[in-house]
């Protein structure tokens, strides 16, 4: 018998934070603020470590996995739909919800310090409880239903933090767009929910993966077509091809929820989706193709616009949808262990990065652009060491964090076959390229001659620096939990495909070819951005063509305002408006006021004024009433026909 | 002679009695011009029904609309006070009586 491990706590916590600072926060002292903002989270992932440690044999053994709490009424009972509020923990949500309260927290600290003279900071808290209430609920979902809750949620949250300086147009701009990327993904969600109750009568994730074990009759078909909506759910919120459009622009918000929302947490939540929906991938070859094929690419794309960017935040949300990309690179090679290990280091060093960008540019006052820092490792040492430690991490350097889950990951992929030997050499490039511009930020940002005068910068205090230095801890030893063991945890939650052909030695030689890689990035950064500054702009002098590609992005931005955003557009202002708006539905109404105009002119001479007209009309009817009653109608209307038909007779 | 008498006015000749004072109300009400005539007209029109019940009451031999004859008259004093104050208010407003002069709520 399980003991109870109050898992409705965890969302519910953060939600009470929302609810006291977004109703009273503005009137309350900001100690409390900041109290109320920093406990609810604390106490979250106290409750996670608590469920925790009776799993890692902490304390007494209370539950086995999977452990499902149940709402104890119904949620949806109409038809053939039947939904129960139910949250389960098992290996996979357990990981992922340590991370997201873990590294929550962590960040919730860290604002306090960056938000600390900020406008909204009861309001920037309440937003960042709630996005912790619906993320923590997508993790814990049973079903699928409850996840879509915590899905459209967290998009909720996104949004309102994107726009958190609404009053810049730019960021009111970004937050849209990210919510409107967004929808498309959701409506495949929507479709394939759909199509799964459809074809297995339920949501929840356990029984579909029951029934699609006892029939071996489902593969391919129309669970391809499932896995391929949920994978288009999959891609619009963890920014894969062609919907990673959102989350560079997401960099509009504040750096600390860069750091959580779209680098962290919600960004990871399709992978996270993939891996709990993981049995329909598996009855889909052809599926897992495309999510393998989709997250290369995204990896080799993304990573090649990040060469170029100028801004420091950019260059991180290009590289976050890169290392998106690994992952769903390795969902697609059915390793979703790999998948969930890259996410979880790769949730430590980006918030890392994503926070000493922070620590950066709260520092030199808010400057983004690489081109204008430098030198700025003498004024922020610890900030520098910290950035180090992220870049050696996220570079793929032995014996940082990414080195394993990285190594893990195309370890995966060169196991299967000749498509895998494919991917792994596009991981393989990406890697290359991952090193070269991340030690290209980490020159231009701290060791280049500094390019403009920052008189003394601002302190950092230590509610920044805390979360830094345990983050760079993680992301330096994080790693060591070490794949096998990190996998075989995993194991009953997202199953275990035996790799053949796989041993010790080809991995190792594997992971030497990946290191010599990121030396090898990490040597033309040295090349290019220390030996001789000028040799970046020769080279961009030299391909210009290339040069400007890359740093437009390769214009996805200009071809869907081309194709689809002017179309709509167009469709919009010139049909929906003018005919449909102003035409029809405008000409409905305009016939409608016009019928009534009209009757009221013809009727309104009735009102004369006249009470001896009134009286008249009324006398008149009482007399046409009367002669209504009283005259016998049957016998009249019977005495009609009868002379009728007499005339005609003769 | 004697039986003559001693036979009883037939209903319908009440009835004709009382539609006859009806209709002579409602003429009033519509041609004459003075407020206080229209208003005396309408206390016909009034004591018209009041006959007609009377008269069915006594045909069923039913009290009832014997009784609602009172309330009909004692409303219809009342009403006829009512009515007499807001004549003599409209007079010391107008200065006139004349029904078609009175037309404040025409459009």
């Amino acid at each position: 018998m399980n003991a109870s491990l109050h898992l409705w706590m965890i969302p519910l916590l953060p939600f009470a934070g929302f609810l006291l600072n977004g109703i009273l926060g503005r009137r309350l002292p900001k100690w409390l603020v900041t109290t109320v903002a920093l406990a609810a989270p604390l106490a979250a992932f106290g409750v996670v470590l608590n469920a925790a440690a009776g799993f890692f044999g902490f304390g007494p053994a209370t539950a086995s996995l999977p452990y499902i709490e149940t709402c104890p009424f119904p949620w949806i009972d109409a038809g053939i739909l039947h939904v129960n509020f139910s949250f389960v923990l098992d290996q996979l949500s357990l990981v992922m919800l340590l991370v997201v309260t873990g590294v929550g927290f962590l960040i919730h600290v860290y604002s306090v310090g960056y938000m600390g003279d900020e406008e909204g900071y009861a309001r920037y808290f309440s937003y960042l409880n709630l996005f912790l209430f619906f993320m923590t609920v997508l993790v814990l979902a049973g079903n699928a239903l409850v996840m879509f809750v915590g899905w459209e949620g967290v998009g909720l949250a996104s949004y309102l933090l994107i726009g958190f300086y609404f009053n810049k147009k730019s960021a009111a701009d970004a937050g849209k767009k990210a919510f409107i990327v967004n929808r498309i993904g959701d409506f495949g969600f929507l479709i394939g929910m759909f199509l799964l109750l459809a074809n297995f009568g339920t949501l929840t994730f356990s029984e579909i993966a029951a029934k699609l074990g006892m029939d071996p009759g489902w593969n391919g078909g129309v669970v391809t077509v499932i896995a391929l909506c949920l994978m288009l759910g999959a891609a619009g919120k963890s920014a894969q091809l062609p919907l990673y459009i959102w989350l560079p622009d997401a960099m509009e918000g504040p750096t600390p929820v860069s750091a959580l929302i779209h680098a962290a947490t919600m960004v990871t939540a399709g992978v996270y989706m993939v891996a709990r929906t993981h049995v329909l991938f598996d009855h889909s070859p052809f599926a897992l193709g495309v999510v393998a094929v989709v997250g290369a690419a995204t990896a080799l794309f993304a990573a090649t616009i990040a060469l170029v960017q100028t801004d420091i935040k950019r260059v991180l949300a290009y590289s976050t949808i890169s290392q998106l990309g690994y992952m769903f690179l390795a969902c697609g090679v059915a390793a979703y262990s790999a998948a969930i290990f890259h996410l979880v280091t790769h949730a430590f060093f980006k918030a890392l990065l994503f926070l000493a960008a922070g620590a950066v540019i709260h520092a030199i006052g808010g400057e983004q652009d690489l081109r204008k820092m430098g030198g700025l490792w003498k004024k922020l040492p610890l900030t520098f060491a910290m950035t180090t430690a992220g870049v050696l991490a996220i570079g793929g350097f032995f014996p940082f964090a990414g080195f394993f889950s990285k190594d893990a990951i195309l370890y995966a992929a060169f196991l299967q076959g000749p498509g895998g030997k494919a991917l792994w050499f596009v991981g393989l490039v990406t890697a290359l390229l991952t090193s070269f511009y991340m030690f290209r930020l980490w020159y231009l940002a701290f060791l280049s001659k500094p390019r403009s005068e920052t008189e003394h910068p601002h302190a950092t205090p230590w509610t920044m620096q805390g979360p830094l230095l345990i983050l760079a801890l993680l992301s330096i030893g994080g790693g060591w939990i070490g794949m096998e063991r990190f996998g075989n945890f995993l194991t009953p939650a997202v199953g275990a495909r035996a790799a053949e052909g796989g041993n010790a030695q080809l991995e190792l030689i594997l992971s030497i070819v990946a290191v010599a890689v990121a030396l090898a990035g990490w040597f033309v950064a040295d090349l290019m951005y220390r030996q001789k500054p000028a040799r970046a702009e020769e080279l961009a002098a030299a391909y210009p063509g290339g040069y400007r590609v890359l740093a437009n992005k390769y214009y996805v931005d200009e071809i869907y305002g081309a194709v689809v955003v002017k179309p709509l557009l167009g469709i919009s202002r010139y049909f929906l408006e003018w005919v449909v708006d102003i035409g029809l539905i405008g000409g409905i109404a305009w016939l409608l006021a016009g019928i009534a105009n009209l009757s009221g002119a013809i009727l309104q001479r009735w009102q004369s004024g006249n009470l001896r007209s009134y009286a008249a009309w009324l006398a008149a009817g009482a007399a046409a009433l009367l002669v209504f009653l009283l005259v016998p109608w049957d016998a009249v209307l019977s005495s009609l026909p009868a002379i009728h038909l007499g005339m005609a007779g003769h | 002679m004697n039986s003559f008498l001693a036979q009883e006015v037939p209903l319908s000749w009440y009835l004709l009695l009382s539609a006859a004072l009806f209709a002579l109300g409602v003429v009033g009400f519509l041609i004459k011009r003075n407020l206080i005539t229209v208003f005396m007209s309408i206390e016909l029109m009034l004591n018209a029904v009041n006959l007609s019940f009377v008269t069915f009451a006594h045909q069923w031999h039913a009290v009832k609309g014997q009784i609602f004859v009172f309330f009909v008259m004692m409303v219809a004093a009342a009403e006829a006070a009512v009515g007499l104050a807001i004549i003599i208010a409209v007079f010391r407003a107008r200065a006139t009586l004349a029904v078609d002069r009175i037309d404040l709520m025409k459009l």
